[in-house]
């Protein structure tokens, strides 16, 4: 520091920017891009946010597998993904400086913290020399920073301990940072003396560390300039940002206001699910019942025992729990009882990558259980887009009494996006009736109740939950008799048992197949799920360049649109990015003999904008 | 429940289903018992449940005009506390056999003792697998021979009361298919304890392991070898009441009263917070050749599951109010566009 007077910077305008912070699990990267997040949102700039966790919850301090890292991406327009490279790097170790450099475009800034960069944290991170003076970052706008030692200063009046101190070096980054963008400090030193209320201490050294970063970036001549990024014209309204599995959370608890049913969750914790539980948890004044069970499987038969009993019942989980739910998913779809199945996608086979995203469970949400046992799925899109796809699970279980399976994944469970408060009262009315009385009557002409005795249009069997006076009924597993629910192993009963459940689930209504883009496209990129990002901002692209393309993105699975064979028959080429080895494309093949061309990424992190166009592009030009 | 609601029948209980299990098989007079037992309850069918996984037993369900559910197998008790959490005001009944509870639903057995939910688990164990023909099952002797041990069987077996008593159950009991009013009393208990209770019913299956239990429960046999446990009485048998049960050394032992003198003898507190003398009691048998203890090990009052979740419940709703919509989509914060 040369002068400690403010200087005038030259404040150039950004249309956007990509900032990675990047640290030791320990160093609360998270919580700082959490807050640069919150802070710009106020602003009014679009985003969307990518938190990457190692799998352990300490690896060893300062090693390639202890990052972690918080991506954010702010803009003056429309965006819908958290962008393919960083253009910011703020890297807290040497660590994160290796893990993560290679994601930074070309000529991007890295934030670094040089005091970290001890002979012995080089080590650690498998840095043969020093990157800051060997030359590597050549290419790079570099800006080493003493924060350690800067942070250290700044907090020692307030009397913490030097090793104390070291704690609020985020804060320090999230100061220079917020300089950088000319982001407002109010709103930062509120959210600090929130968060850490009580404990006066660590408010100030954060206060004091923030401010310190915000005032190195305005004195310190290191940088040319500081930038601004103008509000996004996003539809007026108000706004907060979620995460997926907090939108699923509240989801749930939305569809139990609508249905007016209790709500029931029987899970096990799993990663990336366990924070839908920990939500549903917390929100035991909406009357939600959790249940932490003992296994999978008995989280899945608690849900079916609930919804025997009325509730709307719920079971939370990530692939290798939906394996093991497998039977009792079984006994759902057999029973014909209303509920749902979260499955949060992560990469497998066996415990395979638990923090990393995949789609690959689609299969087995379409074929996992043994026998003909067909089940409806559902699948957001976005993180926001989890609330609805919740509810429209549940408004399918309930009106079609059949477990319904719900396919998010790790991407979207973390992420988050702005999202345009829904108004409430604008929501679906899902609500069903319970039977109250007989539905048919015995040879003496007697009323009698007949469990299994369909509503000619939905094909649902009456829901008759215990304390019904009259409707005592006995249900289960094995193959019963059409209408009335006895045992039976009548071969033709069995068979048309088999094609009655098979064809209620077909014939479920589901919206039509919505094409964004160029409707009178030749070329469509078809997706589902969590790649719908992406592929939006793909078609924003090639349109740019002149490309007349569609985009089809599956929400209903199985059902899929009615008119989706047709929809799909009306293009050329077609291509299917998926974060699993072709599964959709599989099923497209098998049920429309379409040659739809599989885009496949299974590498744990989620498709980039530029490798769809790559791919849209080699599609476009070939033959 | 209507206001004076009127004396059911035992025949009000039973359903048009033909009954298929052997004939001769343990389970009917298991079945009995329960209907005759029904009407006495004063409780309403529509609000019974018997919930049940797969076996021999596992049928149940079906012959009760209650509600019911035959599951899948070992998963009865997650099911049915499940159904406990979300209706308390339920009678709920769960039934499994040896190998459905002992084996591939152990883990949810020994769980939903622990947690102590209000459900009444019924444990027909005939110490064979019947349904699928005659395998050893975990409460089989060491060395039974089957046809999946043709060299006998080589696994130690489980004893139901210990296992349930070391899963922290608050009520254990034990009776046998050959006695039906004990039967009866005995679910009688089970249903008026809140919280999980589990009575471990010996039952014959005499297609695979007929038998199996005569050693003790044959009418001829019962003096000398089945002891009756009893609240607050010392714990004595035998053809002349000649037995008692004393502790040595902190184990359960047979004695001839004459020799250790009637004060050596256990007085039975099933009431006993500890279970460890109700422990010992289990231990007391290697097998059904040995005196064995029949009636109410364990009794004790524990904080009820549902109960607890339905207090939790209370409270968030005391603290925090009805749950609002609208300010939870606000409760992360939100700005305006
Ligand atoms: S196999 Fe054994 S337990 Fe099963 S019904 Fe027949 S006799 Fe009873």
């Amino acid at each position: 520091m040369t002068d400690t007077a403010p200087r005038e910077l030259p404040l150039q305008e950004l249309a956007e920017v990509i900032i990675r912070f990047a640290g030791d699990s320990g160093d609360g990267m998270q919580l700082t891009g959490d807050q640069f997040t919150s802070i710009s949102a106020a602003l009014g700039n679009d985003l969307a946010t990518l938190p990457e966790f190692p799998a352990e919850i300490r690896a060893p301090q300062g090693t390639l597998a202890g990052v972690s890292a918080f991506q954010v991406r702010i803009s003056d327009f429309a965006i819908t993904t958290p962008g393919d490279a960083p253009t910011v790097l703020v890297a807290m170790n040497p660590a994160a400086l290796k893990a993560q450099l290679h994601n930074v475009v070309q000529g991007g800034a890295l934030i670094i913290n040089s005091d970290a960069f001890t002979e012995r944290n080089l080590e650690k991170a498998g840095y043969e020399s020093n990157p800051l003076e060997d030359g590597s970052l050549d290419g790079y706008r570099s800006y080493p920073v003493a924060m350690s030692q800067i942070t250290r200063d700044a907090v020692a009046v307030h009397g913490v301990k030097p090793r104390d101190a070291e704690r609020s070096k985020n804060f320090f980054a999230l100061g220079l940072i917020s300089w950088m963008y000319t982001r407002p400090v109010e709103p930062t030193i509120e959210f600090i003396s929130k968060k850490f209320s009580g404990r006066d201490q660590v408010i100030k050294a954060n206060e004091a560390a923030f401010q310190a970063g915000y005032n190195f970036g305005e004195t310190a001549e290191l940088f040319e300039s500081h930038y601004e990024i103008k509000p996004a014209p996003l539809r007026s309204g108000e706004y907060t940002n979620v995460t997926g599995n907090t939108a699923l959370a509240w989801g749930c608890v939305a569809a139990g206001q609508l249905a007016r049913l209790p709500i029931f969750l029987g899970s096990y914790p799993i990663t990336p699910a366990s924070d839908i539980l920990h939500d549903l948890s917390a929100l035991k004044h909406f009357g939600v019942r959790t249940f932490q069970a003992e296994d999978e499987i008995a989280a899945a038969a608690s849900a079916v025992g609930a919804a025997f009993g009325g509730a709307l019942a719920f079971t939370t989980t990530s692939g290798p729990g939906v394996a093991l739910k497998g039977e009792t998913l079984g006994l759902a779809v057999s029973l014909e009882l209303p509920m749902v199945i979260i499955d949060i996608q992560r990469g497998g086979p066996s415990t395979g990558l638990p923090t990393k995203p995949e789609q690959a469970d689609l299969m087995m949400a379409m074929y996992g259980r043994h026998s003909e046992s067909p089940m409806p799925i559902v699948a957001p899109r976005s993180p926001a887009d989890c609330f609805d796809a919740a509810i429209e699970a549940c408004r399918i279980a309930l009106r079609y009494r059949t477990p319904v399976m719900l396919l998010s994944d790790g991407y979207l469970a973390t992420s988050s996006e702005p999202w345009l408060l829904p108004a409430v009262d604008s929501l679906p009315d899902i609500g069903v009736e319970f039977q109250k009385g007989f539905n048919g009557t015995n040879e003496d002409g007697e009323g009698i109740f007949l469990p299994y005795l369909r509503d000619p249009e939905t094909l649902a069997r009456p829901w008759a939950i215990p304390g019904t006076p009259d409707l005592m009924h006995r249900v289960g597993g094995i193959e019963k008799e059409d209408e009335t629910g006895n045992i039976s192993y009548d071969p033709e009963n069995h068979q048309k048992m088999v094609e009655l459940r098979a064809a209620k689930i077909e014939a479920i209504e589901v919206p039509d197949a919505d094409i964004a883009g160029d409707a009178d496209a030749s070329f469509c990129i078809l997706g589902w799920g969590s790649t719908w990002g992406a592929i939006d901002a793909t078609v924003a692209r090639l349109q740019e360049a002149g490309h007349k393309v569609a985009h089809v993105h599956l929400r209903n699975l199985n059902p899929m649109p009615k008119d989706l064979g047709e929809v799909l028959s009306g293009f050329e080429k077609i291509i299917c990015p998926e974060m699993n080895n072709g599964q959709l494309v599989n099923l497209i093949r098998a049920k429309f003999l379409l040659d739809v061309k599989a885009v496949n990424k299974m590498n744990g992190v989620p498709f980039t904008t530029g490798e769809i166009e790559a791919a849209a592009l080699a599609a476009i030009e070939a033959p | 429940m209507t206001d004076t609601p009127m004396r059911t029948q035992p025949a009000d209980w039973a359903t048009d289903q033909e009954v298929r299990w052997c004939p001769g098989c343990g389970d009917y007079s298991i079945l009995t018992a329960m209907r005759m037992l029904m009407p006495e309850l004063e409780v309403d069918r529509e609000n019974t449940v018997f919930i049940s996984g797969i076996g021999c037993a596992a049928r149940f369900p079906y012959y009760m005009n209650t509600y019911g559910m035959h599951g899948i197998h070992g998963r009865a008790p997650a099911i049915a506390t499940g159904l406990a959490m979300a209706r308390p005001d339920l009678d709920i009944w769960v039934i499994g056999g040896d190998g459905d509870m002992m084996s591939i639903g152990g883990n949810h057995l020994i769980h939903a003792l622990r947690r102590n939910v209000n459900i009444n688990i019924l444990l027909f164990n005939n110490m064979i697998y019947g349904l699928t023909k005659g395998q050893f099952s975990p409460t089989s002797e060491v060395g039974k021979v089957t046809k999946s041990s043709p060299m006998g069987s080589l696994d130690a077996p489980f004893n139901p009361v210990s296992v349930a008593l070391g899963a922290e159950a608050s009520f254990v009991a034990r009776t046998h298919d050959m006695d039906r009013q004990h039967m009866m009393d005995m679910f009688r208990r089970a249903h008026a304890h809140k919280g999980t209770s589990i009575v471990e019913v010996f039952q014959n299956c005499n297609v695979f392991n007929d038998g199996a239990w005569e050693g003790i429960t044959k009418k001829q046999n019962r003096n000398a070898n089945l002891i009756s446990l009893e609240h607050g009485k010392p714990i004595r048998f035998g053809v002349d009441d000649e037995l008692g049960v004393i502790i040595d050394n902190g184990v359960a032992k047979v004695a001839s009263v004459a020799d250790v003198g009637e004060a050596a003898v256990l007085v039975h507190d099933e009431g006993k917070t500890d279970p460890s003398t109700a422990f010992m009691l289990s231990r007391l048998a290697r097998g059904p050749f040995e005196p064995t203890p029949v009636g109410v090990f364990r009794a004790v009052e524990r904080l009820e599951y549902a109960t607890s979740s339905t207090s939790q419940l209370a409270m968030a709703h005391n603290e925090k109010g009805s749950g609002d919509l609208e300010s939870l989509l606000r409760s992360r914060g939100t700005w305006q566009v």
